[in-house]
């Protein structure tokens, strides 16, 4: 939970940085038939860059920023399958079905219990994020890279939905597994449709503007608002308790 | 609540899971103040019924009132009035004894002003000051059901559900489970249901026990009357020497003599209709030609009642 995030947002940026300069010409004439494929619009952000600039912009800008939602999912996942799943198993749930707290209010606060620390991460990562992403290419674009607005809608539009769906997924499969183990096997799928996300950019089929990134965030926030609505709907005491 | 009022009404009360009927058409009252019972084996509907009576389980059929609420339509005001101990202590062993017990509190609405001087008073009551800050996952099984305990009276309910509280304790852990059970019914007043297949528990513990069979009530009132309705006569073991056919067949000959055993050698356990018949049987042992060394009347327990009433369920 820790050390995957601080590979991501802070080893990624750095190595890219690091590794960027050190490709040699030729491989770098192979970059600009690449860069020909792009979408016109990219393009066009990235033109008045040399190739070297540009690959820097491309990967921490845009390919990496599919990676950065990773780590909302990921924490939002792993604390949801623990809190559904994983109370079952340790079988510390009938003890709070017994409480005076009522279905709702126990769902609701499971839910931010995930939620409210995944997007803590994501805040405190994307602050690393962009420090590392800012010193490691300072002397190479001759500007600061971050903050930008795509990335602050990222940051406050999207990762929360990111969250949101990690958890829909974990309350909807936590209600048909017993253990944390089974959870976070099968919700462990939620991360394919980043990585969809990150092979459309370099594949040049799709690269996240302003737009992309606001629609993504609405069409999430929609599929979020049906999970938990879907989870709210089987998060009732007699059900649990009778698989207890 | 005053002792003696009905604290939980149950009319034909009827839960299944599937094709596993549960709880059968359970009716009864429980009484404030007293320590009722719930007798039976794994699986007799002990745990359900307690779930349908919190509240926690809506049933399939019948009627319930627990503390004049309906625990469907109510069980959230009523779950501020109950506490449970259930079967496994549900303790969140990451978390050291006081932050358990101050998560509960919060949960069961204790103000926050009174939260740390009321889990204080609860550890020290149950022995478990010095360790308080300790993480639960590592107490000992005696200490982690003392800790349960505590949780379930944290709020001060006047209504205690307590599911096997001595199952899986030593003898002694079991006995100061035991001792605070009584306190808590007789000198704080509070009504206990206690679930439990221990009968010698029960009997020690209940004012008044039901005998659940396959979801049903076979049985109820308290252990001696029981004891009382359900067997017949009283046993009598007999220490004499020698222990010969003659001293047999004349006990056997004795009228209101109902049945005679060889439990050991030199003992014979008799079942005779009445006390009554303690002098003849000394007569009749010494005038056989027998030494009698001692007769020792004893009442059935309910554990043998218990047994009758489960081989009379399985022959039904």
């Amino acid at each position: 939970m820790v050390l995957v995030p601080l590979v991501i947002l802070g080893g990624l940026p750095a190595l890219i940085a690091s590794v960027t300069p050190l490709i040699p010409p030729e491989a770098m004439a192979g970059m600009e038939r690449f860069m020909e494929k792009l979408p016109q619009a990219l393009r066009a952000e990235l033109s008045g860059l040399d190739v070297e600039q540009s690959l820097l912009v491309l990967a921490l800008v845009y390919f990496l920023a599919p990676m950065y939602l990773v780590v909302p999912l990921m924490v939002a996942s792993v604390i949801a399958a623990d809190s559904f799943a994983g109370e079952m198993e340790r079988k510390t749930l009938e003890a709070l079905l017994h409480t005076p707290a009522t279905d709702a209010e126990l769902f609701l606060g499971k839910l931010l219990s995930a939620w409210i620390p995944a997007l803590g991460v994501a805040a405190v990562g994307f602050l690393l994020y962009g420090f590392v992403a800012d010193i490691c290419t300072f002397r190479a674009l001759g500007r600061l890279l971050f903050p930008n607005p795509l990335w602050a809608l990222l940051v406050a539009w999207v990762a929360p939905a990111v969250a949101g769906f990690g958890l829909g997924t974990m309350v909807l499969v936590s209600a048909r597994v017993r253990t944390f183990q089974e959870a976070y096997q099968l919700g462990g799928a939620v991360v394919l449709p980043l990585l969809l996300l990150v092979a459309g950019q370099v594949t040049g089929l799709l690269y996240l503007d302003l737009t992309v990134v606001a629609l993504l965030g609405i069409s999430l926030w929609v599929v979020d608002a049906a999970l938990l609505w879907y989870g709210a709907r089987t998060f009732r005491r007699g059900v649990l308790i009778s698989r207890l | 609540m005053v002792r003696g009022t009905v604290v939980i009404e149950a009319e034909d009360l009827r839960r299944r899971f599937g094709e596993v009927v549960a709880v059968d058409g359970l009716s009864l009252e429980i009484n404030a103040g007293e320590v009722f019972g719930l007798l039976g084996h794994n699986g007799a509907g002990k745990t359900t019924t307690i779930r349908l009576f919190n509240g926690v389980l809506p049933p399939d059929g019948g009627r319930v009132r627990v503390l004049g609420l309906d625990p469907v339509r109510e069980g959230t005001l009523l779950r501020r009035r109950t506490g449970v101990l259930t079967e496994i202590p549900a303790l969140d062993g990451r978390l050291t004894a006081r932050e358990n017990l101050a998560y509960y509190a919060a949960l069961y609405g204790v103000p926050r002003s009174r939260v740390r001087r009321r889990v204080g008073k609860l550890l020290a009551k149950f022995g478990l000051s010095e360790r308080a800050d300790e993480l639960a996952g590592n107490y000992s099984k005696g200490m982690q059901q003392r800790l349960a305990l505590a949780r379930a009276l944290l709020h001060g309910p006047e209504l205690l559900f307590l599911d096997e509280p001595t199952a899986g304790l030593d003898p002694v852990a079991a006995r100061e489970v035991h001792a605070l059970v009584q306190d808590l019914s007789q000198a704080e007043g509070r009504t206990v249901v206690l679930c439990t297949h221990n009968l010698l528990e029960a009997q020690r513990l209940c004012h008044r026990v039901a005998v659940l069979e396959h979801g049903r009530l076979v049985a109820s009132g308290s252990p001696a009357e029981l004891v009382r309705s359900l067997s017949r006569g009283l046993r009598v073991e007999i220490e004499l020497s020698p222990e010969d056919r003659e001293v047999v067949e004349a006990l056997r000959g004795l009228p209101g003599i109902l049945e005679v055993v060889k439990a050991h050698p030199g003992i014979l356990e008799v079942k005779v209709a009445s006390h009554l018949v303690l002098p003849e049987i000394a007569r009749v042992v010494v005038g056989a030609g027998g030494s009698l060394f001692r007769l020792s009347p004893r009442e059935p327990t309910l554990e043998e009642v218990y047994f009758a009433l489960h081989g009379r369920e399985e022959a039904g």
